[in-house]
């Protein structure tokens, strides 16, 4: 590769870089070699490394003025709120932005989904996004529980309630959570710890997800395997970073738009009520990024088989490269795959939407059966799939079917539409 | 290298990691068990409650241990409820009898035995609780008898002070 051969111009860039060769990684990452034709779905990785930065930073501001500690956590998110200078913006952009990063990486996850971004020989990269993902919920979870509102305080103990399913230590391993025998400030003070720990776990698998992508290079929508450098890549910088940039200032509307006009449509008024460990709120829900699985949880009438069910669901996720049998990579191809694919993205939605219903009649019915549909999906429907499907055939190049003469031109214009 | 020089490193290298692997064991069990409740938690382990003002019919809430207890007084009906229903139709079977030694008095764990909601008062199917997180029903002696939680509502260790005193812990 290029970078090899990288030698800094000034006589100190050479004297610096023979010693640390940040200049040389610095060069690799602007000289990337990226395929060209990376649609807007691809821009959600760069989206995502802003997301992560904005929860470090009002994070870290926040910690300022926040104190953990069971008597005075409400009061000071309140203090927060109406007395710090700017305490109201820092606050909502911390906690819109943690739904923001969800939307952004659910976007790049069905991406992956779409495209088979997850396939050899990219599945060391798909397995830390999906160890990322888990530390995201974990880090959510925890820092929904600071401001010690009602939803607060039940959502902790219902969450940490999952573990007394596990048999024999269940209990003891529940107890050793909450640092006594309900939530209180044991709980909330390691809440807090954690809370801060995670971002920077995190933001080094980011760096190792961005560090294995980089070996094989982006997977792209045609989704061969492109020679790079070479006349299908354009260099990271300008054109990638550019359009990158584009996107996140669209998102950044988005974004906006929730912090200024509606900055509490996201969460649970039964919040803004201090924790009270008498009186169970009517409704527990968690946030609205968890409910496709708390769906999951409460389909299952046991309480054992029920969180087995809900791990289950995402730990399924991990073993996708070999759950999907096929070679082909690109939804594009694979005429088959593309229906089930908008059918899964319809039953999570459908899961997401009866997690927020209460868990009776009709709701528990359509629960059950989006479950076990998610469950389908990935352990029959894509195992059979690779073997069953007539994929259209592939294009040499990313080139050849834009150029035309192409007989697949028909599908690379199926792909132009879904970019649009 | 003879066979016998290598069997004595072999044996070297076995011991360094286990003497190795107990150091760090013994390191890290302290930051482990840091989070277990601590003395001071331990400490807040009974609470004494009184009771006088209850008339039947109707349920106090104290907390013990961060976690509400219901005292409820039963009326009689409630009681030759608890009492007619077949242990077989239970999932977790148990005598009211065993629940409930005075069987006025009812104490136990006001937690859904699901995911640790607090159930709701004089709700539900069975006349007992009902628990608003996930659909669990409780009958007039706190037993599980529909929805997802596994075993019936808890008993604490209590006793009876006097008459009017009730010790929980």
């Amino acid at each position: 590769m290029s970078e090899h051969d990288y030698t800094p111009k000034s006589k100190f860039g050479k004297w610096f870089n023979d010693r640390l060769p940040l200049l040389t990684l610095a060069n690799h990452l602007t000289d990337y070699p990226t395929p060209k034709n990376l649609n807007y779905w691809w821009t959600f990785g760069g989206i995502l490394t802003f997301c992560l930065i904005t929860q470090i930073v009002t994070g870290l501001v926040l910690a300022m003025h926040y104190i953990a500690h069971a008597d005075m956590a409400f009061d000071s998110v309140e203090h927060i709120m109406r007395d710090v200078n700017y305490g109201w913006l820092i606050r909502y952009i911390h906690a819109n932005g943690a739904s923001m990063f969800f939307l952004a990486v659910y976007i790049h996850i069905f991406r992956s989904l779409f495209y088979g971004s997850y396939k050899a020989p990219r599945e060391i990269i798909w397995i830390i996004g999906i160890i990322i993902y888990l530390l995201m919920m974990a880090a959510a979870f925890m820092g929904y529980v600071l401001p010690w509102g009602q939803m607060s305080f039940w959502g902790a103990t219902v969450i940490t309630n999952l573990f007394s399913a596990i048999p024999l230590v269940g209990e003891g391993i529940v107890t050793w959570l909450w640092g006594g025998y309900s939530v209180d400030n044991p709980t909330l003070t390691r809440f807090f710890t954690l809370h801060y720990l995670i971002p920077f776990l995190i933001l080094g698998l980011v760096v190792l997800h961005i560090w294995a992508l980089h070996v094989p290079g982006n997977n792209n929508p045609v989704g061969i395997d492109i020679k790079k450098p070479s006349k299908d890549t354009v260099p990271f910088h300008p054109y990638i970073v550019i359009k990158d940039g584009f996107a996140l200032l669209m998102f950044m509307i988005v974004f906006a738009f929730f912090v200024f006009y509606t900055p509490n449509i996201l969460g649970h008024a039964d919040n803004y009520i201090e924790a009270d460990p008498l009186v169970t709120p009517a409704h527990i829900v968690p946030e609205w990024y968890l409910l496709p699985f708390y769906a999951i949880l409460r389909s299952v009438p046991d309480k054992l088989l029920g969180v087995v069910a809900m791990l289950s669901a995402i730990f399924i996720l991990a073993a996708l490269p070999w759950l999907d049998t096929s070679k082909i990579r690109s939804a594009v191809f694979r005429p088959l795959y593309r229906q089930f694919y908008w059918i899964l993205v319809a039953d999570v939605l459908i899961l997401g939407y009866v997690g927020a219903m209460p868990a009776e009649g009709l709701y528990l019915l359509i629960a059950r059966v989006a479950t076990a549909y998610y469950f389908l999906h990935f352990l029959v429907i894509l195992p059979i799939l690779g073997y069953k499907e007539k994929t259209l055939p592939i294009p040499l190049s990313i080139t050849e079917p834009v150029l035309g003469g192409s007989p697949n031109l028909a599908a690379a214009r199926n792909t132009e539409s879904f970019n649009k | 290298m003879s066979e016998k020089k290598t069997n004595r490193r072999d044996f070297l290298f076995t011991a360094t990691y286990a003497v190795g692997a107990v150091g760090v064991g013994a390191t890290i069990w302290p930051m482990i068990d840091q989070m277990n409740p601590d003395a001071s938690v331990k400490a807040l382990a009974s609470t004494e409650v009184d009771i006088s003002s209850v008339n039947p019919g109707k349920t106090i809430t104290v907390l013990w241990r961060g976690k509400p207890v219901f005292i409820r007084r039963r009326t009689q009906e409630e009681i030759s409820e608890a009492k007619s229903v077949k242990l077989e139709d239970l999932k977790h079977p148990e005598r009211d009898e065993d629940r409930a030694a005075n069987p006025e008095w009812l104490v136990m764990l006001g937690v859904c035995t699901h995911l640790g909601c607090v159930p709701l008062d004089q709700k539900g199917d069975y006349n007992g609780w009902f628990c608003p997180c996930h659909g669990s029903h409780y009958d007039t002696s706190g037993r599980i008898r529909k929805g997802p939680a596994p075993t019936n509502m808890e008993i604490p260790k209590y006793e009876f002070v006097n008459a009017n005193t009730i010790k929980i812990g």
